[in-house]
């Protein structure tokens, strides 16, 4: 247990993308793998505010990380929408099952 | 070891164990509540790095926002005829190990990089800094940003209503 730094935020980070992957691979329903790539948007966020305050970049790395919160909230409505009409015409959101483009 | 220290291992633990509960457990609606704490655990690591206005901003949006969104998306594409709403998992084997080799390429890359680690001082007035970026230096993204999200959540409704 060593003096908390710039390292041990970069590492929290690593594990929420690896756990994201994990997640977007593994699980079948949509709304799963949304919430994967909501775990790996953050993790970046990490990144972003760790080298903001340990670098010398100023404020523009919570500048880019609130971006991010915002681009990430359209892609959620977006991604949600679409997952209701998949609904719609599939009575399924798994995404194992949803193999045709056209109804 | 200092109270900071202590304080960043718990919100860690709390935010790596809630998402490793996100992305293995096979109820649906514990996976979003998971969610809620890992989001609430992240908040507290911004918060810890000295970003408080991106706290409350994680805060607001995602949980107030995002999480409720996922937890509609869990409710209208589901029925709802017993408590249990579960997923499937599929390739949980292979993905087992090629997250682990991922995973760890990324810490091996990480702990061997030299970053840039100047610990620079806390500002104690981030909203004010962050404001004036946003007005002066960041207005057009910020402005494309507005049009983006007005253009996404119009395309968002009307995808839905369809």
């Amino acid at each position: 247990m060593v003096t908390v730094g710039l390292y041990h935020y970069l590492f929290v980070s690593t594990i929420l993308f690896s756990l994201g992957i994990f997640g977007i691979v593994t699980r079948k329903n949509a709304v799963m793998v949304l919430m994967g790539i909501e775990l790996i948007l953050n993790a970046a966020n990490i990144n972003f505010v760790a080298f903001a305050r340990y670098g010398n970049f100023g404020f523009q790395g919570q500048l880019m990380a609130l971006f991010v919160i915002v681009l990430a909230a359209a892609e959620a409505a977006i991604a949600l929408a679409i997952v209701l009409n998949i609904y719609k015409v599939f009575s399924s959101v798994n995404v194992d099952e949803i193999d045709r483009l056209k109804e | 070891m200092t109270i900071y220290d202590l304080v960043f291992y718990l919100f860690a633990l709390v935010t790596i164990s809630s998402a490793y509960l996100v992305v293995t457990v096979r109820n649906i609606v514990y996976s979003a509540f998971s969610l809620l704490f890992t989001l609430f655990g992240i908040a507290g690591l911004y918060a810890l790095l000295g970003a408080d206005f991106v706290a409350i901003v994680q805060l607001i949006v995602y949980v107030g926002g995002i999480l409720i969104l996922m937890i509609f998306g869990v409710m209208l594409t589901n029925k709802i005829t017993n408590v249990e709403i579960k997923t499937g998992a599929w390739q949980i084997f292979p993905a087992t190990i090629g997250v682990g080799i991922l995973g760890g390429f990324l810490l091996v890359v990480l702990l061997n990089t030299n970053w840039l680690n100047l610990n620079v001082k806390d500002s104690p007035a981030t909203t004010f800094q962050l404001g004036q970026l946003l007005m002066n230096e960041w207005v057009l993204p910020f402005e494309l940003l507005g049009f983006v999200l007005l253009i996404a959540l119009l395309g968002a409704a009307s995808i839905a209503r369809k």
